[in-house]
């Protein structure tokens, strides 16, 4: 047969033979070197940033701090002020602040009203008057002490040099304030919580139902593939757009109910932590829907076939056999719709998060500040000591978060079952 | 659960004449069950039609107003609110402009830590860099915002390019980070792309004589492309509606440049910086902030539709 | 001294009777031994069949004699298989040097989800192969007619090759090993996913094929074995799972008169 191609002739181009094929072999083999090397160098390039992401935050999360002060708080008395009763925290700050002062913080909320801290916090402030004049990185602190202090004699001749973390236990507790070094983050917590809250209460029960419907009850229909699409387009708006619709629905068109109006509360716009709770919980809505759908997939059909065979409804077999043996899944797609509503920034920006709160909020009718939302305006201010305090919350909502994940693998490992 | 068994196994041992009704017996609990699921399922449409309808009302209100008109929105590039000059080229541009970047960033390095993860990684190094990847994707946008501003733009573009070249606020450093920050979406994406690849087609190809490149550039990226695409679609879709980024890194006014060293504030910057501001609902800049996003919202929906397109149209079907 | 090298002489002289050699082969994966103490020897231009039940490692041989099992991680050989007189696992060997010149095609048909010509150019591009356009197209419908299916894909080459039919595919993947002009043509199993008909098509094209290539196959059907193969190697498990040949020999010695009861039993379907 002619048509067979025989080994032994050459007859359509040319392949290597002998040492060409050494010559071809060597340098293919340097080609698949040097590319691997780069695809590495992808990966590597991706973790160093990761790495070098990490080590900036804690860069300015930590180092030394120069600080003056107006008196030494040891003048002020012989025992720490921490220990001091209220009363004699209010002589000392009478006889260190002008009379009119006084009696202006006295007018704002009465001193008998006050409570011990924010005595000791108006002390703080307006007696001692801890400045801090200069901060310091934390590579710069280990590695240049010298240069430090030497720069810090020069400029700042009566200012004390000291270690600061400006992640701290006051910093979590405290809520916000104008003074770098006097801001925490606790009211920003707080607002995180109640947000996170409204948004889980209204979107689980939804999600989970949602992929109970798209995975048990639709069938084949025109609208159950429009609501497929539906759901799989809207997980990919951007968070900014969910923001504008919060804004114009929860804020403007719903304003009487979501600032409390109707209820009673007055005092408040719409920009409340309702309103932001209601937004975050249509942006993680087709998160938790699209997870939800994927737990109740994975289980398998034999077990809602044995709950049919005994007679179940559909309802009872859902609700008795597929959703306790989806629950690993579902519980995966709650913490991490949790953590998205976590970190989103945009759209509370737009829906009007606060720019500044000093107070805790206790009701949703509140405004609101969150934490990403702190990082945010700490970032946009001028001046180091701001980024230091975003450094430090942006800290704790990592850590949050952080915790948040792993307890998602800890719980998909913990359940996974081998059917 | 158990008692219905129960009782229907004692009602089949002794089966009164007539007792057996087989017609379809719709329970009331069961319907109103169903429609609370479908209402669940369903709600997903009121937001969009809600979405839409709040974009289309104050937009509509926006072009409206006698200060705007449709064309010039669309062509001219100035965008002075005071002085009543609404041309969306300034924000799109630079909108463009930062995508652009991140793309030419993530979709590069992205790519081959997916070939490296899927193609040359052992499955242990595999077991412990995809979480890593995840956990990176799942890191808040405005830390990558507050990155920006500290470190990329100060350290690194300001360190090699020169301070006096550098503007504080700058497009490149947006891009650049929202390029990292895509970076891991588009690693994952096409790791679970490349990795649906079956091995067969890798034994084929080794067999030929192939080596790992050319195996894993030749067939396997081949084979995968719909999910990389769709991975690199998505990518841009992102880039294009993230906000913090560019809202802390790229500056804070419209400027129509083509110059990335520079500021110029994006559409979703612009919404931020405007809404985040006391604004009057009545004012014509809080109209034009839903025109700016009914722009950015079909600019994604296009670019989502487009990815779902690619992966259905060009999908290779493995078993 | 390389297999090129060698390859290159022995082709000039073109007399050696066996194309490949396995001395004393033990074939690992991790710690479980999965073939143990294999020696054959493997004629030039014959067809020869490895037969055998389930999991006796007839795969894993085959596998190991253009190192394919090299990409299985842990997998280890102790022995040495001779190709040209030379043991390709010597460590100035490159494997895929070897899958060059002993290609494989596979139990399920695997195209390339790209053109049928691309399917078959692939082999060559990847190994250094120059000429012009005509000089590709010859090349692609010389491999097509070589493996018989020139004339069902003529008109679609440009078509993508997972459109075709199983056993169009199966040819394809015939064609496409064939493409890189290889000496021994390894089968595991080629028929086994295909129709009577294809099947057919498929020992009719070894039959061919024998006048140029040495193949080996792997296969559970007697039948094909007895009817294409002019040399079978019958392969058994023992005691400890590992598999071991347990006689070779022309084909018709094999299923007329064997030597060993086991072999007797299971070709005539006692087990297995
Ligand atoms: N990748 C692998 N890793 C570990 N063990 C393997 C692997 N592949 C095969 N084995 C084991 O090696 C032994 C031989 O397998 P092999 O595939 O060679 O059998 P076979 O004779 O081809 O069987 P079949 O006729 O079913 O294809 C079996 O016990 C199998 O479990
Ligand atoms: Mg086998």
């Amino acid at each position: 047969m002619s048509t067979t191609l025989n080994p032994g002739e050459r007859p359509t181009g040319y392949l290597p033979e002998g040492a060409d094929i050494n010559r071809n072999i060597a340098a293919r083999r340097l080609r698949g070197k040097i590319w691997q090397a780069l695809f590495f160098s992808s990966l590597v390039i991706g973790l160093l940033a990761l790495g070098t992401l990490l080590y900036t935050i804690i860069d300015d999360s930590f180092g030394y701090i120069a600080v003056q002060t107006k008196i030494d708080p040891e003048e002020l008395s012989d025992r720490p002020l921490a220990e001091l009763s209220k009363e004699e925290l209010i002589e000392i700050l009478r006889a260190n602040i002008s009379a009119g002062l006084f009696r202006r913080f006295d007018r704002d909320e009465p001193f008998s009203e006050r409570s011990k801290e924010s005595v000791l916090q108006l002390i703080e402030e307006r007696v001692i008057g801890r400045e801090v004049v200069a901060s310091f990185k934390l590579t710069e602190s280990l590695l240049e002490r010298e240069r430090i202090e030497a720069t810090v004699r020069e400029r700042f001749p009566r200012a004390r040099l000291e270690f600061h973390s400006w992640l701290n236990r006051d910093f979590l507790t405290r809520p916000m304030s104008s003074v770098p070094i006097l801001a925490g983050v606790g009211n920003a917590i707080l607002g995180s919580l109640w947000v996170i809250a409204i948004t889980m209460i209204l979107a689980v029960p939804i999600g989970i139902l949602g992929g109970v419907y798209l995975e048990e009850y639709a069938s084949d229909t025109w609208y159950y593939r429009l609501i497929e699409t539906n759901i799989n387009n809207l997980a990919g708006v951007p968070s900014i757009i969910y923001g504008i619709l919060g804004l114009a629905v929860f804020v403007r068109a719903l304003e009487p109910l979501t600032s409390g109006a109707a209820f009673g509360v007055t005092d408040s716009n719409g920009r409340t932590i309702l309103s932001a709770g209601l937004t975050m919980a249509l942006l993680v809505l087709p998160l938790m829907i699209i997870n939800a759908r994927e737990a109740i997939r994975a289980v398998p059909q034999s077990i809602r076939q044995a709950s049919y065979g005994l007679g179940a409804t559909k309802w009872q077999t859902v609700w008795h056999h597929v959703l306790p043996n989806a629950l690993p899944g579902i519980l995966t797609g709650t913490i991490l719709s949790m953590s998205r509503a976590m970190g989103e920034t945009a759209p509370l920006i737009v829906v009007g998060a606060s720019t500044f709160v000093v107070f805790f909020p206790d009701s949703v009718f509140d405004k609101f500040t969150v934490i990403p939302i702190q990082i945010y305006n700490w970032t946009s201010q001028p001046g180091s000591q701001f980024r230091n305090i975003a450094a430090a919350a942006i800290i704790v909502l990592l850590v949050t978060l952080l915790l948040l994940n792993a307890t998602a693998i800890l719980l998909r490992n913990r359940f996974k079952r081998s059917y | 659960m158990e008692q219905e068994a129960r009782v229907s196994i004692e009602r089949s041992a002794v089966i009164p004449a007539g007792t057996i009704n087989l017609r379809g017996r719709r329970r009331f609990g069961e319907r109103i069950i169903e429609t609370i699921v479908f209402i669940c399922g369903a709600i997903s449409i009121f937001t969009t039609t809600a979405i839409v309808i709040v974009l289309f009302q104050e937009a509509w209100l926006f072009f409206g107003s006698p200060e705007v008109d449709l064309t010039e929105f669309f062509s001219t590039t100035t965008w002075q609110p005071e002085t009543g000059r609404f041309g969306i080229w300034p924000l799109m541009m630079s909108t463009l402009i930062t995508s652009i970047i991140a793309l030419l960033v993530a979709v590069p390095l992205g790519l081959g830590a997916a070939i490296y993860l899927s193609e040359y990684a052992s499955p242990t190094a595999r077991g412990y860099l995809k979480p890593i990847l995840e956990v990176l994707a799942g890191v808040p946008t405005v830390v990558y915002g507050y990155f920006a501003l500290t470190f990329v733009t100060p350290v690194i573009l300001q360190g090699l390019l020169g301070k006096e070249n550098v503007e504080i606020y700058n497009m490149l450093s947006a891009g650049l980070t929202m390029g990292i920050m895509i970076l891991p979406l588009v690693a994952s994406m096409s790791e679970d792309a490349l990795s649906a690849v079956p091995r067969s087609l890798r034994e084929g190809s080794y067999g030929l004589g192939a080596t790992r490149l050319e195996t894993s550039v030749r067939v396997v990226v081949p084979a995968a492309l719909s999910g990389i695409l769709a991975a690199v679609i998505v990518a841009m879709s992102r880039a294009v509606g993230e906000t913090m980024i560019v809202a802390l890194a790229a500056g804070a006014g419209p400027r129509f440049t083509f110059n990335p060293l520079q500021a110029a504030e994006t559409m979703t910057g612009h919404i931020a910086r405007i809404s985040g501001g006391d604004i009057s609902y009545a004012s014509i800049q809080y109209t034009s902030i839903f025109a700016i996003a009914l722009v950015l919202f079909f600019m994604t929906l296009l670019l989502n539709l487009l990815s779902g397109w690619v992966v259905r149209r060009f999908r290779e079907v493995y078993e | 001294m390389t297999v090129a090298e060698l390859s290159a002489v022995d082709m000039a002289q073109a007399n050696g009777r066996y194309a490949v050699e396995l001395h004393n082969t033990h074939i690992y994966y991790g710690s479980f031994r999965a073939v143990k103490d294999v020696s054959l020897q493997i004629e030039r231009q014959r067809i020869t069949a490895f037969i055998g039940p389930s999991g006796c490692g007839k795969s894993t041989v085959l596998r190991a004699i253009n190192r394919m099992n090299d990409l299985i991680p842990g997998s280890r050989l102790e022995g040495r298989i001779l190709f040209h007189g030379k043991n390709i696992y010597d460590p100035d060997v490159d494997p895929v040097e070897v899958r060059r010149r002993i290609g494989m095609v596979f139990q399920k048909p695997n195209p390339f989800p790209k053109s049928i010509y691309d399917n078959i150019m692939f082999g060559p591009r990847i190994n250094g192969w120059r000429g012009t356009k005509a000089q590709a197209d010859e090349l692609v419908e010389r491999a097509l007619r070589g493996a018989a299916i020139w004339d069902e894909v003529k008109d679609k080459l440009h078509q993508p090759g997972t459109a075709l039919s199983g056993g169009q595919q199966q040819r394809l993947c015939i064609a496409r090993a064939l493409a890189v002009q290889p000496e021994v043509i390894l089968m595991d199993e080629p028929c086994s996913a295909l129709d009577p008909i294809s099947t057919l098509k498929i020992e009719e094209l070894m039959l061919e094929l024998r006048r140029n290539y040495t193949i080996i196959i792997v296969t559970h059907n007697m039948q094909q074995a007895s009817r294409v193969s002019d040399y079978t190697a019958f392969f058994l498990m023992d005691a400890d799972r590992a598999g071991q040949l347990v006689e070779y020999g022309p084909t018709e010695q094999i299923f007329t008169s064997p030597n060993d009861k086991r072999t007797e039993d299971y070709i005539s379907g006692r087990f297995g």
